[in-house]
């Protein structure tokens, strides 16, 4: 076991597990706050020691295009940016999901809409579990709390997007982006051989040898009765993902009389908030969705019996307050408290609309 | 005659590549995709590259280039095949890897995407055929049609104050110091079948040797799109394409045969 603990951002985090878990390429272009990620491979030189290739795209639209060729070629591809970004890998990411490829995709979110700011925000919540891109399909989304976090899922994003054949998302910010905390980093792990892709990826494209059919990947096809198949197909996929691959973390639920629910960096300053209030008294808990797609709605309904509120604190304008409003279906009171255009909120602030919003004092 | 002596060796003359399939083509008679078509399977059988070649196909009318040639293949979205390329190649390098796009395709919404990887001399080979329209979508102005032609988007001809000027981007290419080989050619003779099976091959070996990134341009036809017939579009061609994209090697520093 590597338990050897060091300090990083959560952004070289990124680039250091990427490595460690045999990621076999990145392709990214510069944006803030993220350009980290991007300057740690290169100045790390994978290339010399793992194999892995590192290539600075044109444009985050030609970066997510060189993830689909790669991935569609079997190899454990990603690319990372920031909302404007990603904004303009919707195109990519929706053709990948068409196709069936798996790729990862790192978020580290920045206020909008537009230009925006360079400051945190979680306001791509929507784009990220709605699809994002043209089409009926989902990504599966991670939502990291923490730099050890930010580590941790880069393996498992590629095992979640390899499993199912389908894009798979880490939606940060920057405030997990640019924050500096203590890592255990991954062990190293060796990239795949050509015959472990061609076991594991019997569809990727790397040559048709005679025992086979040739592999295609595309997301394209005029009779409307195949691609209705292939949409159903799609959704039975999406079904199963739901089923089996919740993931969420809850603190101090069970005598809790209030919930809090926050992902990523707005759910580590609820923790604090949480403290605060049980200082005074209160009975609150923390309940927190990892995987923001597919939403822990049963999960969440389930533990919110007998509350007597919830608040939903985000860094937007109230965006994940709906599916937690869909999954409670009016049990419970739901409201939301957030900041936006950049502004990371206080834990006080959250207190307070708790105490406002819920509580009314 | 049985069917047995037709095929038997002696009495072969000419037979289609193996790796063309039997599928019906969606292309229209007197278009030159069929012909290329034909040359690239030729030249992956003959350099014994049948399991080792990916191909990426564009949006536009080669958007179904996957069903037509029994390699693997990727389906593009609209323009950014040479990244897709770039991705397969770097990640697999001992694969040949090629491109196959049109003029709106690579020279108008893939611009970006096709410099930069001509640019970065990536080891890939992109066909790019030219016939100064947009095919598949019914015959709109593509930034390669010529001043004064007709089109559905511009039906009272190309005019550049209206519509800026033909878009030579093979030229451009040329000028890219990641290129090592750069090409136009055509499929309208018998002679120039012969010399675009040539260029593509170089294009395919500069790529499997790594001396850089290889663009072949083929100017083609679009009977359909051009509202002629096979033979008057091959006429128009040679009258007008050729003056505005004249045909020959723009670039070669590979010193291949």
């Amino acid at each position: 076991m590597n338990n050897e603990v060091t300090l990083l951002k959560g952004n070289e985090a990124i680039a250091y597990a990427a490595i460690r878990c045999g990621a076999d390429a990145f392709f990214g272009y510069p944006i803030t706050p993220q350009s980290e990620i991007i300057e740690t491979l290169s100045l790390l030189k994978p290339w010399e020691t793992t194999g892995m290739v590192v290539v600075q795209a044109e444009s985050e639209v030609a970066s997510i295009n060189m993830v689909y060729g790669g991935a569609g070629a079997g190899k454990r591809v990603f690319t990372t940016s920031s909302s404007p970004g990603v904004a303009l890998m919707q195109e990519g990411i929706s053709f990948m999901a068409g196709s069936e490829i798996p790729g990862v995709i790192v978020n580290v979110q920045r206020g909008g809409p537009g230009l925006g700011t360079i400051q945190p925000s979680q306001s791509d919540y929507f784009q990220a579990t709605r699809g994002g891109g043209n089409g009926d399909y989902n990504v599966i989304v991670l939502a990291p709390n923490s730099v050890q976090e930010m580590a941790d899922f880069m393996d498992l994003a590629f095992t979640l997007a390899f499993r199912y054949r389908n894009p798979a998302m880490i939606l940060s910010d920057g405030v997990i982006g640019q924050m500096m905390e203590k890592v255990v980093l991954p062990e190293q792990k060796p990239r795949r051989t050509e015959e472990q892709i061609r076991k594991e990826c019997p569809w990727a494209t790397i040559g048709r040898t005679k025992d086979r059919q040739p592999n295609i990947l595309t997301s394209l096809e005029l009779k409307p009765e195949i691609m209705e198949a292939r949409n159903i197909h799609l959704q039975e996929k999406y079904a199963t993902i739901r089923e089996k691959e919740v993931r969420y973390e809850t603190i101090n639920c069970e005598d809790a009389d209030y919930l809090i629910v926050a992902f990523g960096s707005a759910a580590r300053i609820s923790e604090k908030s949480m403290e605060i209030a049980r200082g005074k008294g209160e009975k609150v808990g923390l309940f927190r969705p990892i995987t923001l797609w597919p939403f822990p709605e049963r999960q969440l309904a389930e533990i919110a019996k007998g509350k007597k509120g919830i608040l939903v604190a985000e860094i937007n304008a109230g965006q994940m307050v709906e599916d937690v409003r869909l999954a409670i279906n009016g049990a419970v009171p739901v409201e939301h408290f957030g900041r936006l255009g950049g502004i990371v909120p206080d834990p006080q602030e959250i207190v307070e609309a708790l105490e406002t919003k819920m509580m009314r004092k | 005659m049985t069917e047995n002596d037709i095929i038997s060796p002696e009495n072969l003359v000419y037979k289609k590549p193996e790796l063309m399939n039997d599928t019906p083509m969606h292309y229209c008679p007197g278009c030159s995709h069929g012909v290329v078509h034909k040359l690239i399977a030729e030249i992956i059988e003959e350099m014994g590259m049948e399991e080792k070649t990916v191909g990426v196909s564009p949006v536009g009318c080669a958007v179904f280039a996957y069903r037509y040639l029994d390699i693997d293949w990727q389906e593009a979205a609209h323009g950014r095949a040479p990244a897709l390329a770039t991705a397969i190649k770097r990640l697999w390098p001992d694969r040949l890897v090629f491109t196959y796009q049109g003029d709106g395709d690579l020279a108008c919404i893939g611009t970006a995407e096709t410099i930069h990887a001509l640019n970065r001399g990536e080891h890939i080979a992109i066909i790019f055929i030219n016939n100064a329209i947009y095919g598949m979508t019914g015959g709109q102005m593509a930034p390669t049609t010529l001043i004064g032609q007709k089109t559905s988007t511009c039906p009272y001809g190309r005019d550049p104050e209206l519509h800026g000027y033909p878009l030579n981007i093979t030229e451009i290419a040329s000028t890219l110091r990641g290129t090592c080989y750069v090409s136009r050619q055509s499929v309208d003779t018998v002679g120039s079948i012969l010399k675009a099976k040539k260029a593509i091959r170089k294009a395919f070996e500069a790529s499997m040797k790594g001396l850089g990134s290889s663009l072949v341009e083929i100017v083609s036809t679009c009977n359909s799109g051009w509202k002629l017939s096979p033979a008057e579009a091959n006429e128009w061609m040679r009258e007008k394409m050729f003056k505005e994209y004249v045909k020959g090697d723009l670039k070669d520093t590979t010193n291949l045969k």
